[in-house]
């Protein structure tokens, strides 16, 4: 399966410089841009691992690029978005998130139901790489 | 000029102008505190506009038709309503084709209404005066909410931010579409069309206004097969997805009764009608905001008072009330697609919604200058009549946080639903892309849609079939004012 979180999944990977593109969209509009990984996907893992902090003052979108893929060449396996923090009034949120980086199987997830009173089920979605411990999935 | 009279002679019994009465105060100094109601007055012939604002800031406040001796055993100056300006509307009266109009402001002070109940504000502000005899026709324009009375409201539920943050999308539109047909699927048949539509791409899907609990396919069925299409499409795209179920019952035990059950089935939304009525929809958005639910609201009936420009009220002033109500969605319009809406006149609509704060912009019908008081946002709806091809103008006209519906252009593409909603999904994210790359993608969208096209096997489809369908007929609910250097109104 395709992990399809983040605002450019349906479009074939991006590139470095479309990667530098939308960086540069971000810095523009005084958006904090942050690189995160994470080996859980699952859909409310809210909290990926920050590669650092925001980039609150950075100008220059290459330099942004080069922390992606110094955290590509880290966890090369992993996957790796891109999120734009907005501090301004009203917001003080992500504005951005996109997937720079994917491992190379994506597994996917597995839905569990329990079938509880009545016909209600409860469902639960397992991501298969949480299977393994943290370190040794996506080997 | 004043033409109050005051004193013994102002309490004779019998019949004296409602200017005389004091609803007339054309020096009268607005006081941050108080709530101003725009009127579009059309007075019947003979009386002067004067006159008939002044009888609309009465019949919604104190007066009755009558002197009475009782008013002076209240602060009853305080009470009334006062209307303070009258400006002949342009383009109207004489050598045009309608009546002479007018707008009337009429300020009120803050201790005529209730805290936060909608109800009580809309008694008085459109209780009784929409059938008053002195006037032709009477639609309310606009309205400013000051700060104090705001924050007695809740607001929505969640808000645009929380919104994002809970479903974990950022960024870019989101996407949804209405069961289709409406009427007649059961429940079974029903979560198909929801699943198909979620794998295929989109972040939600909705039930009809009309999709309550009918012989065809009672309402448990429904929430059970949906749920069911929800969780099996998050599995498979790794993505939270939601399904709206609508609640809206003949009472309003039924209506918590079904919320219940969709917050025990893992439901993040519900959705209600417009006309369940004001009170029903702020103890919806209470047990929203209690139960971590976004309340999506379909605005079914607004189109009985708010589409003719003579008489009734402004979908913008909707929008406010329902801000203050609670809804964390409202369908606002779409520019191009099936259903009213004049291109100045939405983007006042959506700047209601969405703005901490707007100005007025008479362009856009926003009369007054507003400060929303940290009330959450709601993000508005786009549904009816729109599809892939129209991908630029509606990032264009819409902007980034509005829920973009695609109805029949997901459920009608020729390889069926799932390809229906990864041409809308890729479409969108192609389009977001290329404008965050600057791109002028008012001229150069239908380029980008082709360019993705060219990959994209769903949306080249999709392209094809809907490429020349427009809905180009003129709005009833136009600006009445064309944006000049300076205003002087």
């Amino acid at each position: 399966m395709r992990l399809t979180q983040g605002q450019f999944s349906f479009l074939p990977d991006l590139s470095d410089d479309q990667i530098k593109a939308q960086i540069e969209y971000a810095v523009q509009n005084g958006w904090a841009v942050n690189v995160e990984f994470t080996d859980d996907p699952h859909p409310r893992n809210t909290y990926w691992e920050m590669w650092d902090l925001p980039m609150f003052d950075l100008r220059d979108p290459a330099g942004a690029l080069l922390e992606v893929n110094n955290c590509r060449k880290a966890y090369p396996n992993h996957y790796i978005r891109v999120t734009a923090f907005d501090n301004s009034r009203g917001w003080e949120t992500p504005r951005m998130s996109f997937i720079v980086n994917r491992p190379k199987e994506e597994p996917g997830f597995r839905l569990d139901r329990q079938e509880v009173d009545s016909r209600a089920i409860r469902y639960t979605i397992h991501s298969y790489a949480t299977d393994k411990p943290a370190g040794d999935r996506y080997q | 000029m004043s033409q109050a009279i005051s004193g013994e002679e102002r309490y004779k019994s019998g019949v004296i102008p409602y200017k005389k009465m004091g609803y007339w105060e054309p020096d009268y100094q607005v006081k941050d505190t108080d709530i101003i109601a725009l009127f579009r007055i059309t007075p019947q012939e003979g009386v002067d506009p004067e006159e008939a604002a002044a009888a609309v800031a009465g019949e919604s406040s104190t007066a009755t038709w009558t002197v009475v001796w009782t008013d002076r055993l209240t602060a009853c100056e305080l009470y009334r309503a006062k209307a303070y300006r009258v400006d002949p509307v342009p383009n109207t009266g004489p050598g045009t084709k309608v009546d002479q109009q007018y707008f009337a402001y009429i300020a009120y002070d803050l201790d005529l209404f209730e805290p936060g109940s909608i109800a009580n504000l809309t008694a008085s502000i459109i209780g009784n005066v929409f059938g008053f005899k002195a006037v032709k026709g009477l639609r309310l324009e606009d309205m400013r909410i000051p700060v104090a009375y705001l924050k007695t409201f809740q607001g929505p539920a969640t808000g645009v931010v929380v919104e994002r943050e809970r479903l974990d999308k950022f960024g870019r539109p989101l996407l949804g579409a209405t069961t289709k047909p409406k009427l007649g699927l059961s429940g079974r048949n029903y979560g198909r069309v929801v699943y198909e539509a979620l794998k295929g791409g989109l972040d939600f899907v909705k039930d009809d206004e009309n999709i309550n609990s009918q012989p065809f396919m009672h309402w448990r069925d429904r929430y059970l097969y949906c749920m069911e299409a929800v969780n099996r499409a998050s599995a498979a795209t790794g993505e939270v997805k939601g399904h709206y179920l609508n609640v809206t019952a003949g009472t309003m035990e039924e209506m918590y009764e079904r919320a219940e059950f969709a917050k025990s089935l893992g439901s993040v939304i519900i959705m209600i009608d417009l006309v369940i009525g004001y009170t029903a929809i702020q103890s919806m958005a209470k047990w929203a905001r209690k139960n971590d639910m976004i309340l999506h609201l379909h605005r079914a009936g607004n189109s009985t008072y708010s589409r003719q420009k003579n008489h009734g009220m402004n979908f913008r002033v909707i929008c406010k009330w329902m801000r203050m109500a609670g809804v964390d969605h409202i369908h606002a319009g779409t520019v191009v697609g099936k259903l009213e809406g004049d291109p100045l006149m939405i983007k006042g609509f959506y700047d209601t919604l969405r703005e901490t704060r707007t100005e007025q912009s008479l362009e856009h019908g926003l009369f007054f200058d507003q400060d929303w008081a940290s009330l959450n946002k709601v993000m508005p709806v786009a549904s009816g009549g729109i599809h892939a091809g129209q991908m630029h103008q509606l990032l264009t006209y819409l902007g980034e946080d509005v829920v973009l519906q695609f109805g029949g252009g997901t459920i009608g593409h020729p390889m069926g639903i799932q390809a229906g909603a990864t041409a809308n999904r890729v479409a969108l994210e192609a389009m977001v892309q290329a404008r965050n790359e600057g791109v002028d993608i008012w001229n150069e969208g239908p380029k980008v849609l082709d360019k993705a096209a060219k990959w994209c096997q769903p949306l080249q489809m999709a392209l094809e079939t809907w490429k020349d369908i427009t809905f180009n007929y003129a709005s009833t609910d136009t600006p009445d004012f064309v944006p000049t250097p300076e205003t002087t109104v």
